[in-house]
């Protein structure tokens, strides 16, 4: 006898392989097409499964972020530091749900960092915004459900603080989700104890990444006082922020940017291409210059405050004794000898801090190269990078013959001069590619301070 | 004689056809081959030089009374015929024909065939109350024919009509039910209908055969009832005379009543209140004393309840109160009662019942129905069944034995682990011995029991662990043992191990206590797929399935070893079914199933180790050699491809990448020919999924044989006859090419989006009554959203250009689908990334748009405040576009 039709006896198997492995081919199918134009759409953090991690709860504004959560990173620290996952390769979302050690790791590679100017570029006027630097530590500031962080370039917590940014206090009801986050990057500015933004990175979870210079500034004049973060500070509003007033590069811009009265003390003037993508780390595309007129920082500074008779230079020590900036690829400047590692106990990744005799630089097809680099001291372990290539570049510059604002305004003279070049040593193009290439490898002999071990 | 052997002469007329027709009939029956098919050639010309005059034929042949009843009857069956087919193309083709017959011609058919209903040839009569279902499954819809309904109920009313007129009018009558919907036929209509059912059940009046026939038709007229259902005194005299035709003396048309019950049941369940006691007592006399297929149905009374409750619970949740919820609570209500009188069931069962898959009997079906008394119920049900189980588990005989433990294992899904557990741990052990029980059909359900434990109890990590380190070793001990018991003791071990298997899935680190028997597990279950024994076939596709969970539970890299040694002994046999000898159809056959389960376990395997970073050098490693094997498999059919293997290569090409670029030449005609395969829908479907595979692997390397598949598609697409369940994937498979091959999808853009604007105009004509149509409705919008998606992220750049166009209508079908509160999640999903996409890729032309529409603000926060993750980050990333396109 046979049962009703779509009766199933109770003792017949319920499964169907077949059917089985068909769907579970259709699932696979499924998500590898979702995973596939959620990378062409560049939301890549579903194609690495983190969104599915369970989000940590923020913690209390008392808690300080870097401490508890460290534990549950301590397994994936290992894998990391192995194959160096590049932090870069994570999107902003799930930054900004990393914490403690990673979130450093994180920050640390995500600001733009300016190379320093040691040539004007071509189309000064035409391709660039100017701006005041205020003075002060840069970070990434970051909201997202119900508060704000800041952090400093080598990643660690500089504020944890309620603002007026989007989902940067719990106070306010925003019509975006909760999760959504906001990332600027902004200099703190002691004296009046305010966020200056000189960028955007994300606004309401809408990444500026791959927008234009041009674009981002527009937007963040637009979006930014509309939050009411602009505001003197209240109870769920710590810090004010402001935004810096920004040039096109013209001889008025450049004169405004230079010598006009802001509230903030400056620190020299930022260069930014208009067309440039928000892109991390060193890069040419967004310039530093200072001098004596507009910085107090014109010539480095020891830790006394003083500027030192010999320039000063911190590089990086690399596995096999070379010595670099931070540069990628990165520049050599020199190589300690085996037997003086051993000695001193140093490690790979060290930051030391070198003086140079003016005449051990030489000019060699327009790059930079030193013959002798005397040790001077470890660096203290806040830092987080070498210098780079045009900062050692810059400060040489500086010392001999500095790139003034009148070589500047001399090239966004009126049309028939746009086209001019103005040369600072004559022979370098203005933006100057590392080829990566060892510049001049010299073994030197570094005296072992005899004290300061 | 001879003269009508003859093939016919082309001037001979269709007249002179029409006149010779008899004979041609009894031709066509003639048991010399050569006479039959002339015969046929001669009723095919005949049908194709003049069909109405062929159709009239026939019907006058069926009618007359003097003509042999062998003409007669063939002459019904070739008209029913020519009015219906299995194949919906041919059907509508037969449809069309009939419709544009001359209509006096067809009053004429019609009227031969009402007049036969009363012919005292009995096969004339039911061959023309089919025809008669058939004619009125064309006209009725088109609202044609009113009158048939009438003229039958005229039938039942006249005093006079003799029996056999008034038994195949009934007959007609329930035919009739069957072929058309409830919205073809007026109200007065369903009334007259069942006032002739009603009318033919009455027991004091009519024959046995008559009642039979309105007892019957009655059942396929329940669909129409609905409007007399709501009417409680119609509604109660309906109930009245099915309960009373329940005590017919006829068994059979006591079953076809209770029948009705079932129906009933189902389709009327809120109105049942009133009538439950009854039909409790009248089932359970059913169950008790009646003959077997009587009892059968009382039971399957039952079981329905319990579909309606289980369903009502599911849709509204279990506690959801008086006021909303439907739900009775009959199973409940009669639980104390209901749950021995079905435990008295499971004894009677059959000598030799566990030989064939799918028995049926009372024991089967009463346990069925205790196992969905207690989904119904939950805990309830455990009190009333343990005291049976623990009563009859040790007695002598093997009835009681069995019963209890069928009778245990039934009660599994449904009641809470917490009830459960506790029993579980404590039976665990006497199961495992009864595994040793010198009974057969007591070591099956015992099996079966252990099966079910490991199904719906046992999962690692759980609150109530029911696998522990302790018991694991005995438990393997006995599963490993016993997998060498009969045929069907064995098969249930392996569904055993199945589950057991599955309940390690997600187990992460604890697994590892299954891991040191997974060897030997191994090694059992390819020894019982090596059996020999008569009925092996069923147990050899359990073994190796059961194997195939054992891989995807398993966890890697733990053991990647025994893994990938299966996968060499897989290939090994896989290559050995091609040295088979094939002397037969059957041979070529057999072949095939074995290849289809070989390859089944290769596709799992795959899969398997494909997710590994660690373990995929071990596909890599044997690639080459697998794919020459699939091919092989390919080439032992010359029409078909398998299917088996198509799924275990779009797997290969995942694992393998940009490299399985140099299969493509030899693995591309079998692709051909799989999206050419519109017959098997199953295997042209999983074709289309291979190629969205093989484009996300190779990327612009696919693009040399992009004009071949896109062409295929294109075709499977215009096809009617091609299962409509293809149609979605094969748009979203145009968007795994165009996001593969970029800019060149270009040439393919006027043939396909004119496909996917057609598509989004049939989503809105499909019937919103009907759920298949609502779910087909979002696998195509989800289907078309996909392909817009993959063309306008495959087009970013210098081409976006070429989709200007789209945009408008887009936006419009995307506006059209949010409005629509039948969509689902996945089609909500897809909307707001194309959505996105438009803006990404089209970026300041689809300003306008965007600021012209509301409605993509409300679309995207009802996705900011729903539960998914996933849902909210597309959104984020949809609201990022549009935002920037909205201040450029």
């Amino acid at each position: 006898m046979t049962p009703q039709e779509g009766r199933r006896p109770i003792k017949r198997s319920t499964v169907s392989d077949q059917q089985r492995r068909r769907e579970l081919a259709l699932v696979r199918q499924a998500q590898q097409r979702s995973d596939s134009q959620n990378r062409a759409r560049r939301l890549a953090s579903s194609v690495l499964g983190l969104h599915s991690s369970p989000e940590p709860a923020l913690p209390d504004d008392a808690i300080e972020p870097e401490q508890a959560p460290e534990l549950n990173w301590a397994q994936t620290e290992a894998d990391l530091t192995e194959s160096e996952v590049p932090a870069r390769d994570l999107n902003v979302v799930q930054a900004s749900k990393l914490r403690g050690r990673e979130a450093r790791r994180w920050f640390a590679h995500q600001l733009m960092l300016p190379e320093w100017m040691i040539d004007v570029p071509p189309h000064l006027d035409r391709d660039w915004y100017v701006f005041a630097r205020p003075a002060g530590n840069r970070c990434f500031v970051v909201s997202s459900n119900g508060t704000t962080i800041s952090r400093l370039r080598n990643g660690s917590v500089l504020h944890h603080f309620p603002s007026s940014l989007p989902n940067g206090s719990r106070t306010r009801d925003m019509s975006g989700p909760a999760s959504s986050y906001s990332i600027l990057d902004c200099i703190f500015h002691e004296p009046n104890q305010t966020y200056y933004v000189i960028d955007m990175v994300c606004w309401r979870g809408y990444s500026l990444y791959d927008c234009t210079a041009e674009f981002r500034f527009f937007w963040l004049n637009s979006k930014l006082a509309e939050s009411g973060a602009c505001n003197s500070p209240s109870t769920y509003h710590r810090y004010t922020f402001s935004v810096v007033p920004i040039y096109d590069c013209d001889q008025a811009g450049l004169r405004a940017a230079y010598s006009s009265v802001v509230p903030y003390v400056k620190d020299g003037l930022l260069f930014y291409n208009k067309h440039a993508h928000y892109q991390t780390g060193n890069t040419p595309l967004a310039l530093v210059w200072k001098d004596n007129y507009c910085s107090e920082y014109f010539l480095d500074t020891d830790s006394k405050g003083l500027v030192p008779t010999q320039q000063q230079v911190v590089l990086e020590m690399q596995d096999d004794g070379r010595l670099t900036t931070s540069d990628d690829p990165p520049v050599v400047f020199g190589c300690v000898e085996a037997d003086f590692i051993q000695k001193s106990g140093l490690q790979a990744g060290n930051l030391l801090r070198f003086a140079i005799r003016d005449e051990s630089v030489s000019l060699i097809d327009g790059k930079l190269e030193i013959g002798d680099l005397q040790f001077v001291s470890k660096v203290n372990r806040a830092r987080a990078f070498a210098d780079s290539y045009s900062k050692v570049f810059f400060q040489y510059a500086a010392r001999h013959s500095p790139l003034r604002i009148e070589d500047l305004a001399a090239s966004v003279q009126p049309t028939f001069l746009l086209k001019r070049i103005v040369p600072v040593f004559g022979r370098l193009p203005w933006k100057f590619c590392t080829d990566g290439r060892d510049a001049g490898l010299l073994v030197i002999h570094i005296p072992i301070p005899s004290e300061k071990g | 004689m001879a003269a009508h052997l003859c093939p016919l002469h082309p001037c001979l007329s269709a007249i002179n056809m029409a006149m010779e027709i008899t004979q041609v009939l009894l031709s066509a029956q003639s048991p010399d081959g050569h006479t039959r098919t002339l015969a046929e050639a001669n009723l095919k010309q005949f049908q194709e030089q003049n069909l109405p005059l062929f159709l009239l034929s026939l019907s006058v042949e069926l009618s007359s009374e003097q003509k042999p009843p062998e003409s007669r009857r063939l002459a019904g069956i070739i008209l029913k015929n020519s009015l219906d087919a299995k194949d919906a193309v041919r059907k509508e083709e037969l449809t069309q024909r009939w419709v544009s017959v001359e209509p006096s011609i067809k009053s004429q058919i019609k009227e031969s065939l009402l007049r036969t209903l009363g012919s005292s040839v009995s096969d004339a009569r039911q061959t023309s109350s089919q025809v008669i279902a058939k004619v009125a499954s064309i006209e009725v819809p088109r609202r044609e024919w009113q009158e048939l309904i009438g003229l039958l109920l005229n039938n039942m009313t006249q005093p006079d009509a003799p029996a056999p007129l008034k038994q195949s009018t009934l007959e007609a009558l329930g035919y009739v039910c069957e072929e058309v919907s409830p919205q073809d036929l007026e109200q007065d209509q369903v009334n007259a209908i069942l006032t002739a059912v009603v009318q033919g059940m009455n027991q004091t009046e009519h024959s046995s055969e008559v009642r039979l026939a309105a007892v019957k038709a009655l059942y396929n007229a329940l669909d129409f009832a609905q409007t007399n259902f709501e009417n409680e005194v119609e509604r109660n005299f309906i109930m009245k005379v099915v309960c009373e035709t329940t005590m017919s003396k006829e068994s059979e048309i006591r079953q076809a009543a209770i029948e009705c019950l079932v129906s009933i049941a189902s389709t009327y369940y809120e109105y049942l209140e009133p009538y439950m006691q009854t039909l409790f007592n009248l089932t359970a006399n059913a169950v008790r004393g009646d003959e077997e297929p009587v009892a059968l149905q009382a039971i399957e009374f039952w079981s329905s309840i319990c579909d309606e409750e289980i369903q009502i619970q599911e849709e509204f949740g279990e506690d959801n109160g008086e006021s909303s919820s439907p739900h009775s609570n009959f199973i409940k209500q009669a639980l104390p009662t209901l749950v021995p009188l079905m435990l008295e069931t499971l004894l009677k069962q059959e000598e030799d019942q566990d030989q064939e898959d799918g028995v049926w009997n009372l024991s089967m079906a009463g346990g069925t129905c205790l196992g969905l008394i207690a989904r119904t119920v939950g805990d309830a049900v455990v009190p009333l069944v343990m005291p049976f189980v623990e009563n009859n588990i040790t007695k002598g005989d093997w009835r009681s034995r069995e019963a209890a433990t069928f009778a245990f294992g039934s009660i599994l899904e449904g009641p809470s682990i917490e009830k459960l557990a506790p029993l579980v741990h404590s039976g665990l052990e006497f199961l495992l011995n009864a595994m040793k029980d010198q009974n057969s059909h007591v070591k099956d359900t015992t099996a079966w029991t252990l099966g079910r434990i490991f199904e719906f109890l046992h999962s690692a990590g759980g609150e109530y662990p029911i696998l522990t380190a302790t018991n694991l070793p005995h438990i393997m001990s006995v599963l490993l043992e016993s997998i060498r018991d009969s045929p069907n003791v064995a098969e249930k071990v392996c569904g055993a191990i199945y589950f057991l298997a599955q309940g390690f899935e997600d187990a992460g680190s604890s697994s590892s206590i299954l891991t040191p028997y997974l060897g030997d597990t191994v090694s059992a279950l390819l020894s019982t797929a090596d059996r020999t024994d008569p009925s092996n076939v069923r147990l050899r596709s359990s073994a190796y399935e059961t194997l195939n969970e054992i891989v995807r539970c398993s966890s890697i890299p733990e053991t990647s070893n025994m893994v990938a040694h299966l996968l060499h002994e897989i290939m090994n046999r896989l290559s050995k079914t091609l040295e088979l000898h094939i002397a037969s159809l059957e041979d070529r056959e057999k072949q095939g199933d074995l290849q289809a389960l070989l390859c089944g376990v290769l596709q799992v395997i795959l899969q398997k180790l494909s997710n590994s970073t660690e373990a995929k050098p071990i596909i890599l490693q044997s690639a080459d050699q697998m794919m020459i094997l699939f091919l092989q498999v390919f080439a032992c059919r010359s029409s078909t491809v398998h299917e088996e293997a198509m799924l275990a290569i779009g797997a290969l090409a995942y694992a393998t990448g940009p490299e399985f670029a140099k299969y493509m030449q030899e693995f591309y005609k079998y692709l051909e020919m799989g999206l050419q395969n519109f017959e098997e829908y199953q295997v042209c479907s999983i074709s289309v999924g291979v190629v969205g595979d093989i484009c996300r692997a190779l990327d612009d390397k696919v693009l040399p044989y992009c004009d071949g598949i896109m062409s295929q598609l294109l075709k499977d697409l215009s096809s009617p006859m091609l299962h409509r369940s293809v149609k979605p994937p094969i748009f979203s498979c145009f968007g795994d090419i165009a996001l593969a091959i970029g800019e060149h999808f270009e040439k393919y853009v006027p043939y396909v989006i004119p496909m996917l604007q057609g598509a989004a105009e049939l989503c809105s004509h499909l019937d919103v009554n009907d759920d298949d149509m609502q779910e087909y409705g979002n696998q195509l919008r989800r289907g078309i959203f996909e392909a817009y998606s993959g063309i306008l992220q495959g087009f970013k750049g210098p081409k976006a250009a070429l989709m200007v166009p789209c945009a408008s209508p887009l936006l419009s079908f995307i506006e059209a689908v949010v409005r629509d509160k039948n969509r689902d999640e996945e089609v909500t999903k897809a909307a707001v990334a194309v959505m996105g996409d438009l803006a990404d890729t089209l970026g300041p032309n689809t300003k306008i748009l965007f600021k012209d529409c509301t409605f993509h603000m409300e679309l995207l926060g009802e996705c900011f405040r729903s539960d998914s993750d996933q849902l909210k980050e597309t959104a984020t990333w949809t609201q990022g576009m549009i935002q920037r396109v909205l201040v450029l």
